[in-house]
């Protein structure tokens, strides 16, 4: 017997009394939800992935979404989720695929966390008076500096200093290859870091043409697959990333399907039209840690030891002791990809089952780092479900030097994260090359967005610093004593090394 | 022709490598690295018409990400020389460690003897001028030409009854091409490789390859241009195609 089909995810409907006929949706639905039939609008929910772009263009508010308007028999382990996979795997025989972060309802450790103010016994510091110091600098710093005085009273500096990244905010933007996002995508968040004196990742797509006037607030990635990697593309970063692993899909690479090479696609990352670009799950000459100092020290050799290199894990168990490992090669900055962090194509096995919460595994890679007497060596980057300036702020109080955001900077841009960016025809021009999808978006426009959204968590994170009467984001890093933990559990308060409430 | 020699001997290999720069600069077309034992990175990034002779050991990632010199080793190398190369020829009169072209997108890699595991591994090709060549004597370690995504990966077996015994040749192969001579078993074929035959074809195009080596190493290529050629190809361009279904 068939399976039949499962009942719709979304069920879209018109306000046949508002409606005036524009017929703009059936325009802006890529996935053609709508069609008309005469004069009629014909609506195809099954189609519908809730990317609501047909509801924001719809000039009379006529569209109407509701998810799940079918009910299953509840059942508290048997979700609707878990039979539909089950179909899906019966039927199909393959492995499900994803987009977007984690979606199961993990509890959130930023949501019980809180920040703490200052009352009466320490005074608040108004930001609009005092001068509140965000710039960071991501690298190795010295354990002491040399420095001789000379008759005159200068002072010289003996200790030779590594190159650092000078951000004017912690808040980075996190790789996302031109191949994953299209090209408008990735030009206005190249667009938005330089208005915002910040930087952003290439991923592991090379450095496409149009990126190169905005260069100078580029990490060029390296990861696994080497697409796109030469001695130019190393040279024209402000800083080089080897990618070890994503917080999405921890310990597997990832493939670039062929269907999403395109001409551009195919120049960039140096590989044939059309041919899938596959990133194998380890990079084949890191079998050790060791293994791994000899990729940062051949980058370094490559660019005349001018550039910092990052290595980027995804957040697993032994992340600290591994990060720790990262210490001691030359690299010099360590970037931690939590379990929430978001992926254009993702198995879903992994996307909701691997890694940890991004908040612990700072906490404990701060800890380790300070315990070793190696904080120093290396910077910290937390990414990985970061929604808002508050996550900001509560990633640096435990033990961050600065963040990456990934999925929030596509939002701003018009992203309403439906997940279905494998699928290649993401309505926003965000995920996906069709070009009259990618035309949607204007750079122009789509990085002063994204810029915004920088400039507003800068000006909260400073606010938020302020009410605790810190006037330097380096006094907030690893600061937990301003945290306090909200119905946390004993053993992870153990592990973010942070009191509960009232304590 | 500027040529200059430097004494490598107790030198680390930045100072190396930065001196070898300073001669590129000045405009050195070839270079001489004596008592060279075990540095790593020479010619790591470096471009230009230059050609470095290393007379000793080469360290790991000999090459790496190099593009346009040719790399003369007089010795034995390392892990993964052509580690990552754009273009250039890197020619080494001895065997090499693991991944040797490693992830190469151009240029040519000739080892007169035998190389590691991975040789070859996710080799890719890009254009006319981008497709890389590794080119070996004796024989090969497991895993050669592991995602490979393009290319041509040619090992000779010359003195060897078997020209390789190793497992997981090809194993996730979706571009490019590698051809062993003589017999080679299914069973130490990869998942995701298939043998195709050697035609006349082939034979053309590996001809220029086995006579440069020839060149190289001194060697007689009259016994090496025959029909006696295993071709390994991928099963499919697209491995990863059957394997997803939708969220
Ligand atoms: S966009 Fe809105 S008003 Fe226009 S046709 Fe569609 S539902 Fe009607
Ligand atoms: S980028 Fe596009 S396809 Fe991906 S989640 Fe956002 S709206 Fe959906």
């Amino acid at each position: 017997m068939s399976l039949g089909s499962v009942p719709l995810k979304y069920k879209v409907s018109i306000d046949r009394e508002q409606c005036m006929h524009c017929m703009r949706c059936i325009d802006n639905c890529s996935y053609g939800v709508f069609h008309r039939e005469d004069d009629r609008i014909i609506i195809d929910s099954r189609k519908c992935t809730a990317c609501h772009h047909c509801i924001s263009m719809c000039p009379r508010d006529a569209i109407t979404l509701k998810e799940r308007p079918v009910d299953y028999r509840s059942h508290p382990l048997w979700t609707a989720e878990a039979r539909e996979d089950i179909i899906n795997q019966a039927r199909s025989g393959k492995i499900i695929l994803s987009g977007m972060g984690n979606a199961k309802p993990y509890p959130v450790i930023f949501d019980r966390l809180v920040l703490d103010a200052c009352q009466v016994t320490n005074p608040s510091i108004d930001p609009l008076r005092e001068p509140m110091e965000l710039r960071t600098y991501l690298g190795k710093k010295p354990s002491r500096l040399e420095i001789n005085k000379k008759d005159n009273g200068d002072v010289e500096l003996l200790t030779k200093l590594t190159p650092n990244l000078k951000l004017d905010t912690p808040i980075m933007i996190g790789h996302m290859s031109y191949g994953a996002i299209s090209l408008n995508a990735q030009l206005s968040l190249a667009k938005a870091v330089e208005k915002t004196g910040t930087f952003m990742g290439t991923g592991e797509g090379g450095l496409h043409e149009a990126i190169y006037p905005y260069q100078k607030n580029m990490i060029v990635q390296v990861a696994s697959g080497r697409f796109g990697v030469d001695i130019n593309y190393l040279e024209r970063g402000a800083a080089i990333e080897i990618k070890i692993g994503q917080g999405a899909k921890p310990g597997i690479g990832g493939h670039l399907p062929g269907e999403k090479v395109c001409q551009d696609v195919s120049c960039t990352r140096m590989i044939p039209l059309g041919s899938d670009a596959i990133s194998p799950a380890p990079h084949h000459d890191i079998y050790s840690i060791e293994d791994l100092a000899q990729l940062v020290r051949s980058l370094k050799e490559a660019t005349e030891w001018k550039k910092p290199v990052f290595v980027k894990i995804a957040a697993v168990h032994n992340a600290a002791a591994i990060a720790a490992g990262i210490a001691r090669s030359s690299a010099d900055a360590v970037v931690i990809d939590g379990f929430r962090g978001g992926s254009g194509a993702t198995p879903k096995v992994f996307r909701d089952n691997v890694g940890i919460p991004i908040e612990a595994a700072v906490a404990s890679v701060d800890q380790k780092l300070k315990d070793q007497g190696i904080r120093n060596k290396i910077s910290v980057i937390a990414s990985g479900g970061i929604r808002n300036s508050a996550d900001i702020a509560k990633s640096i109080a435990l033990g961050a030097d600065a963040v990456y955001i990934g999925t929030g900077a596509l939002i701003a841009m018009g992203c309403r994260v439906c997940g279905q960016c494998y699928r290649g025809m993401c309505p926003w021009g965000i995920a996906t090359q069709r070009p009259d999808l990618v035309e949607r978006l204007d750079p122009e426009v789509e990085s002063e967005h994204v810029a915004n959204l920088i400039r507003s968590w800068t000006l909260e994170l400073s606010e938020l610093m302020g009410a605790a009467g810190i006037n330097s984001i380096e006094s907030l890093r690893s600061n937990r004593s301003r945290l306090r933990g909200y119905m946390l559990d004993e053993g992870t308060l153990d592990v973010l090394q942070v009191k509960p409430v009232g304590a | 022709m500027k040529k200059i020699e430097i004494d490598a001997k107790g030198i680390h290999y930045t100072p190396l490598n930065e001196m070898i720069r300073e001669a590129v600069r000045d405009g050195a077309e070839e270079i001489v690295l004596n008592n060279v034992i075990g540095q790593r990175f020479i010619a790591d990034g470096l471009k230009g018409d230059v050609t470095i002779t290393i007379n000793g050991v080469a360290g790991g990632d000999l090459g790496m990400f190099m593009n346009g010199p040719t790399c003369i080793v007089n010795g034995n190398c390392d892990h993964a020389p052509g580690n990552t190369m754009d273009m250039g020829t890197i020619i080494v009169h001895g065997s090499t460690g693991d991944a040797a072209a490693h992830s190469m997108r151009g240029g040519k890699l000739f080892v007169e003897n035998n190389i590691g595991y991975r040789g070859g591994i996710h080799m890719k090709q890009y254009e006319e001028e981008h497709r890389p060549v590794l080119v070996v004597g004796g024989t090969a370690h497991a895993f050669l030409g592991e995602y490979m995504a393009g290319g041509l990966i040619l090992v000779l077996g010359i003195g060897k009854e078997e020209p390789i015994v190793d497992r997981g040749i090809g194993s996730g192969i979706h571009g490019g091409m590698i051809i062993v001579r003589g017999e080679v078993e299914d069973e130490i074929l990869g998942i995701g490789a298939r043998k195709t035959d050697f035609g006349e074809e082939e034979l053309e195009m590996i001809t220029p390859y086995v006579e440069e080596f020839c060149e190289h190493f001194g060697k007689d290529p009259s016994g090496l241009l025959n029909m006696n050629y295993t071709c390994i190809v991928p099963a499919s361009t697209r491995p990863f195609a059957g394997k997803y279904t939708w969220e």
